[in-house]
């Protein structure tokens, strides 16, 4: 029998749930402890922004919200490993990446709170990056084209997208890292396999037992990484930026989490998923293993935890009031951005709505 | 000067632009090597490289995100549907994407594309190689929708869909690709995205139209003009925004307005003319408003798709029943 091609999918893992190193060869960043202080800090802001969040929709001062509960290691770890000339197309909820890239709460709140200036990003480099993509795997081929232009102008620069073990089921997805393996473009694609696709597990999604290996059949680079240990999640990132930076190819990423929360404030994950699931999953939530790793390693305690959490509660504050504080759009707003110019068909459409809004209704 | 047909003065716009804008891209299936497989992008490929002018794998949701991608970084590519009826696919990423970027981002992120597609029926084609469309796009906000109907439109209006910041559908009546020649000088020199154009003047009955049938609606202008009936033709061009206006004031003059399309009737994009002749010309008009359109149906395999089309009889017929009435 002759073979006409073989491929194995690499497992990494640092930390294991209880925060015990795993393997001895530590990436060079993860050997700078007070770099993964900051990054456990970022960790934790995200994760209080996020319960802020809830806790704002279910106070009805916000929209439907997505929360981000369990992925703090994974969107963190992609944030974290990007450079600033780098493109960033999300899809609705790696607030942990989007922070670290200059993203305000305060932006996050208004996008959910129904204003679309939420996605006008005000601070590089996240004003440079895509907005949320809420059609599903979408983005992908924004980062891929997004690549292609990179490749284009001859600019050092990676266009990374990430996207949900469901998303990896569409063809957007496939296309991009197609089309990225075809043209040897600067793509990252991080698929953030949080095990459900609203109330859709993830074995309903595909037969494969990897989803990293969807990028072998794209000629791209795979691994799979334990999606809650930041260490190995950054570890992948950082090795597959600077490939596709160098021109030596794309790469997918799995990064094998678990969604702690409901999809949405709008979804009761208990109508499709039992408890001792849930419960097992928390046992391997990303915050514990790192702050267990941190405070083995004498860089952190509950003194110091205290400390950052006040600190961001009251970051939190300050973005919640600035929210609140944001007047709605005038009426116009929302003929003002759909062409680069209002046509004049278009505006005296606009007159109009403003004649109801003079008249009160 | 040399005379050019509707495709190669696509092609010479294309060229055009890409020598003074090292910012617009060509992709697609077939673009590069083959050069289109209608030619529209001959030689291209040649002149600036495999990278500016760039063969795709063979799939058009690629095609249309990777589209959204260059432009939000700053390009202006110019995708291409290889034909009208393969769009579909792309239509996800142009309604919730290239649309809408501008608007959901404040202006942060916009999208400054080309698609670019053959366009309608009446060259004998496969199945699913002759759909008049347009109206899918004429009801998506954020989109220019525009179709040429003579070579020197053609180079005008596709110079001024690649200067325009905004995402423009560009749909291709291939029925007169070849139709004929005419002088379409390569000066660089767009046409405005904002205006109908009337193509012949007239007192007594408007026809609006837009693509191919152009050629039908001018060829009907003739006929009744030897009954004695003096027919104002105004090619729409610029479907979205519409420029309404010039519509109006055609009718207004007339009295008599026959809109005619070959996409299907019901909800086509003459439903819309219609209704805005309704709301701003009832009391100047003399007859009710006629449709020429294609009919409800899909249009036919080629054996029976000339019956399908709107032809210079069923125009001619309309307009003398829109001057009986009154």
């Amino acid at each position: 029998m002759s073979i006409a091609a073989k491929f194995e999918i690499e497992y990494l893992q640092y930390l294991d749930a209880e925060g015990k190193q795993v393997r001895d060869d530590l990436p060079e960043f993860a050997k700078d402890l007070g770099h993964m202080v900051e990054l456990y800090k970022l960790m934790l802001s995200t994760r209080v922004f996020d319960a802020k969040s809830v806790a704002l929709q279910r106070t009805g001062k916000l929209g439907t919200y997505a929360s981000c509960l369990g992925h703090e290691a994974a969107h963190v770890g992609i944030g974290s490993a990007m450079k600033p000339e780098d493109v960033l197309a999300p899809s609705y909820r790696e607030y942990g990446a989007q922070l670290y890239r200059g993203v305000q709460p305060r932006e996050v709140y208004m996008y959910w709170g129904g204003d679309e200036r939420g996605n006008d990003y005000q601070k590089e480099p996240a004003r440079h990056d895509f907005a949320w993509s809420v059609p599903i795997a979408t983005q992908c081929l924004h980062a891929a084209g997004s690549a292609l232009a990179f490749k284009i102008r001859g600019e050092k620069r990676v266009a990374v997208c990430t996207i949900g073990d469901g998303g990896s089921s569409k063809g957007d997805f496939y296309g991009a890292i197609n089309i990225a393996g075809a043209q040897n473009l600067p793509l990252v694609a991080v698929i953030v396999n949080n095990q459900w696709a609203i109330s859709v597990p993830r074995k309903i999604q595909s037969g494969a037992p990897t989803l990293a290996q969807k990028g072998i059949a794209a000629g791209l680079h795979c691994i799979q990484v334990d999606g809650n240990d930041i260490i190995a999640v950054r570890k992948a990132m950082e090795d597959a930026l600077e490939r596709a930076r160098n021109g030596q190819g794309g790469s997918v990423i799995e990064a094998v989490t678990y969604r702690l929360g409901d999809h949405t404030t709008a979804d009761d994950a208990r109508r499709y998923r039992g408890e001792q699931e849930v419960k097992d999953a928390w046992a391997k939530e990303p915050m514990k293993r790192l702050r267990a790793w941190l405070v083995a390693k004498g860089v952190w305690d509950d003194k110091k935890e205290e400390a950052w959490k006040a600190e961001c509660d009251e970051w939190m504050d300050n973005e919640v009031n600035a929210y609140l504080e944001t007047k709605t759009q005038p009426v116009t707003a929302m003929f003002d951005y759909t062409f680069a110019e209002v046509p004049a068909d278009l505006a005296k459409q606009r007159d109009l709505v403003l004649s109801y809004e003079n008249k009160g209704h | 000067m040399a005379q050019i047909t509707l495709i190669e003065a696509v092609t010479q716009a294309l060229a055009y632009e890409m020598k003074h804008d090292e910012s617009v891209v060509v992709l697609g299936e077939d673009v590069g090597v083959n050069g289109g497989v209608f030619r529209a992008t001959q030689g291209l490929q040649e002149k600036f490289g495999e990278l500016r002018v760039l063969d795709t794998p063979l799939d058009e949701t690629t095609i249309a995100g990777v589209t959204v991608g260059m432009a939000v970084q700053g390009m202006k590519p110019v995708a291409e549907a290889q034909f009208e009826g393969f769009i579909y696919p792309m239509m996800e990423q142009i309604a919730c994407h290239a649309a809408r970027m501008r608007n959901r981002t404040r202006g942060r992120l916009t999208v400054p594309a080309v698609w670019r597609a053959p366009w309608g029926g009446g060259i004998r084609a496969p199945e699913h190689h002759s759909e008049a469309n347009e109206h899918l796009f004429t009801n998506i906000p954020g989109l220019r929708v525009v179709l040429p109907s003579s070579p020197a439109r053609a180079y005008g209006l596709l110079l001024a869909a690649i200067r325009d910041p905004d995402p423009v559908i560009f749909l291709e009546p291939k029925r007169i690709y070849r139709q004929y020649k005419e002088e379409v000088p390569d000066d660089g020199e767009a046409l405005p995205l904002d205006v109908c154009f009337v193509l012949r003047d007239g007192t007594d009955v408007t026809l609006v139209t837009w693509g191919a049938q152009v050629k039908e609606c001018l060829e009907a202008a003739d006929e009744l003009a030897r009954q004695g009936v003096s027919a104002e033709v105004i090619d729409v061009a610029t479907l979205t925004p519409l420029d309404f206006d010039t519509i109006a004031e055609s009718v207004q003059k007339t009295g008599r307005c026959v809109i005619v399309h070959e996409a299907p009737k019901t909800a086509g994009f003459g439903a819309e003319i219609a209704a805005r002749v309704a709301e701003e010309c009832l009391y100047e008009l003399l007859a009710p408003v006629e449709r020429v359109t294609g009919p409800d149906t899909h249009i036919p395999l080629f054996r029976l798709e000339m019956k399908y089309l709107p032809s210079v009889e069923r125009i001619v017929e309309a307009a003398q029943r829109t001057l009986a009435a009154s």
